[in-house]
């Protein structure tokens, strides 16, 4: 069925509940609204109040709550209404989620899934553009996934709830509606801590994620023109990395172009630049470089397209690599 | 029983007054049996808390957080307990893993720096200890939640302190356990001090119990000094939870006599005068005087359980001062179900470098 990456999550989600009943939804808004997106559209009529829970505004009380849920044997899906309100969280994700099996030597897991939407280029309020992932990527014990297909989002989020462990399941709000794409109506895995090569080629590898890989695709077409041939590399999973992928691309285009929306200092970027450095620094022409966010707050709208790298920021610095 | 004592009003539920002597009508007529097992747990805690501070000044232990004068509301609430019922403790509460029998051996070995001794024996549920104040609160009552879903009939206890309530995650799962009526009991041990800072300091609030109210379930304010209170209270407030009644705060009225942590020196913020006064009402003692004037207890019977819990926690450091320090594969393994490449990787980096220092 052609579906959009709203509407896949959606699939992904009641398909899992049909399957596991220890699969439950708690969250703001996450019942009768069906989401402020609506990606949990419908779930409450389909299983009901006790396993689609509307919760009072209280991040940390949700991350919490679905940590001593998931230590009690269920397998809880807790939605934060933007990645801008998870902070409030960030002592029930980082103390304690991500801790608890080493703490107890696996006598307790946190088998929680925790989606966010995430990303600028909706013209949103402000708070509701953040791309904040590589505050979660450092911390040990987390995985963070990021689809940019339908198809990868039914796939990698019905991975997730399988999962053992906690996963920041992180949803590019722009690439919700943008576009439809053919997904399986049956359920399937697309396994966690693998990146895809979307296409391929031999000049230059572009690794991106989420919604910026409408921005490389987009540059990656328009460097076709001019001869250059760029393989796009999709993370979907951003921490723990798929180094093997990833180097491989590298070494054998010879070149790394990372983009990604969150400000350049101390982004993934700059891990996955250190990353080809370390290992694979004979095979390179030129510089590993970043095409980022800047290091300020995101703005608010009418300034917003100064903050997100473009298609041309891209194919500019796809040239420079090439001239190097 | 417990909402006769409003917590607005100060009310204290009481059994066993600073004098140990008994309200009868309240008496809840425990077995002689049952008296003398709560008497020798309570010495048991005091004995291993204060082997456990010994331990550290002699460099065998880690910083400790001691639990001398809170044994009242730690024993007699865990003695409530069911085998099925959950745990989330924290940091100060050597009396509840007692009694819920997790082994001495681990609890020292927690502290003496081993992740190992946290990991909870299976059969018993209890929540490894939190350390970010009042973080276990949302956990606990998640876990009630899903013991609601599951119709498991089970109650969910939290303890923590009067400093604990003054953060978010306080506020955040009582207002939960009110909208949802969890099956959870919030044990707040109001202690006086959250480190250096005052119980007044910390709230404008007549008492801790009150603030139950305010989202719609029943506090109690309960002497934590007496022992026959902390029973009552706890076993009413568990029963009430596990009959799907709804969730009770208790606010254990007490003091805690150590200083905070073995890092800590209280003499800079509390004057001794105070903690004179409340070593007058030491929980150990006030039930000794009452179990001595119902003619239970005697020297005889003082020595034996004094030896007993002696030889036990003997026994327990002995045992866990045996325990070799945590494999470096262990350091790794936890972190996921799985352990990614990333992490094998920098395993195998750091056992190389182990190997050419030869170690």
């Amino acid at each position: 069925m052609m579906l959009n990456l709203l509407q896949a999550i959606n699939q992904a989600l009641a398909q899992e509940m049909a399957r596991d009943e220890r699969v439950i939804l708690l969250g703001e808004d996450v019942g009768i609204d069906g989401g402020v997106f609506r990606a949990t559209d419908g779930l409450i009529d389909k299983f009901g109040p006790n396993r689609v829970i509307d919760t009072p505004l209280a991040e940390s009380g949700i991350i919490g709550a679905a940590i001593g849920m998931a230590a009690f044997g269920l397998r809880p899906v807790a939605e934060i209404q933007f990645m801008g309100f998870i902070y409030t969280a960030f002592n029930q994700i980082i103390c304690h989620a991500a801790r608890l099996r080493n703490r107890t030597r696996g006598r307790y897991t946190v088998p929680l899934v925790i989606r966010t939407p995430y990303g600028a280029g909706v013209k949103a309020l402000e708070h509701h553009s953040e791309s904040t992932e590589a505050l979660f990527c450092q911390i040990p014990g987390l995985t963070v996934v990021s689809p940019s297909t339908p198809y990868d989002a039914k796939g990698l989020l019905i991975a997730s709830m399988r999962y053992e462990d906690p996963v920041i399941f992180l949803e590019p709000t722009k690439l919700y509606r943008s576009e439809k794409q053919e997904v399986p109506d049956d359920p399937y895995e697309v396994p966690i801590g693998l990146a895809k090569i979307v296409k391929e080629g031999k000049d230059l590898s572009l690794i991106a994620w989420g919604a910026m890989m409408s921005v490389v695709r987009k540059a990656s077409e328009a460097a076709e023109k001019e001869g250059i041939s760029a393989e796009l590399v999709d993370l979907r999973t951003l921490s723990p990395l798929d180094e093997e992928t990833l180097l491989q691309s590298v070494k054998k285009t010879g070149r790394a172009l990372v983009v990604h929306e969150a400000p350049r200092t101390c982004g993934l970027g700059a891990e996955i630049s250190a990353l080809i450095t370390e290992r694979v620094m004979l095979n390179l022409e030129a510089p590993v470089t970043r095409i980022t966010g800047q290091d300020i707050t995101v703005p608010l709208p009418k300034s917003e397209d100064y903050y997100y790298p473009s298609p041309e920021l891209v194919l500019r610095g796809i040239k420079k690599m090439m001239e190097w | 029983m417990l909402e006769r004592y409003d917590p607005l009003k100060g009310e204290m539920f009481q059994i066993l007054d600073e004098k140990a002597r008994l309200k009868s009508e309240l008496d809840p007529k425990l077995a002689e049996a049952d008296l003398k097992k709560i008497y020798s747990l309570m010495v048991t805690t005091r004995t291993a808390d204060t082997k456990a501070m010994k331990l550290q000044r002699q460099g065998r232990m880690g910083t400790y957080a001691p639990s001398r004068g809170q044994e009242a509301c730690q024993v007699g609430a865990a003695y409530a307990f069911n085998k099925t019922d959950w745990l989330f403790p924290y940091f100060r509460d050597l009396g509840m893993y007692i009694v819920l029998g997790y082994p001495l051996k681990d609890y020292y070995l927690y502290w003496m720096g081993n992740e190992a001794g946290m990991r909870c024996p299976d059969g018993l549920n209890i929540f490894p200890l939190a350390i970010p104040v009042g973080s276990q609160l949302p956990q606990s009552v998640g876990a009630a939640m899903a013991a609601n879903f599951r119709q498991a009939g089970i109650a969910v206890v939290c303890t923590f302190s009067d400093g604990a309530t003054s953060e978010g995650d306080f506020h955040e799962a009582m207002n939960f356990a009110g909208v949802f009526r969890t099956p959870n009991v919030f044990l707040c041990y109001d202690n006086q001090y959250a480190i250096s800072y005052p119980r007044k300091r910390q709230t404008a609030s007549f008492t801790l119990a009150q603030k139950a109210a305010a989202y719609g379930f029943q506090g109690v304010f309960v002497d934590g000094n007496d022992i026959l209170a902390m029973y009552v209270a706890a076993k009413e407030a568990l029963e009430k939870a596990r009959a799907g009644k709804g969730p009770t705060m208790i606010e254990a009225f007490t003091y805690r006599l150590a200083d905070h942590t073995t890092s800590d020196d209280a003499a800079k913020y509390r004057n001794s005068d105070e903690v004179k006064e409340w070593e007058k009402k030491d929980p150990l003692e006030r039930f000794r005087v009452y179990l001595k004037n119902k003619g239970i207890w005697d020297e005889a019977f003082e020595k034996t359980v004094q030896e007993q819990a002696a030889e036990m926690v003997e026994r327990a450091v002995e045992e866990a001062e045996s325990v070799p320090p945590p494999a470096l594969e262990d350091l790794f393994r936890f972190t996921y179900k799985q352990m990614p490449k990333k992490l094998s990787l920098q395993l195998e980096e750091l056992q190389a470098f182990l190997k050419e220092k030869g170690r």
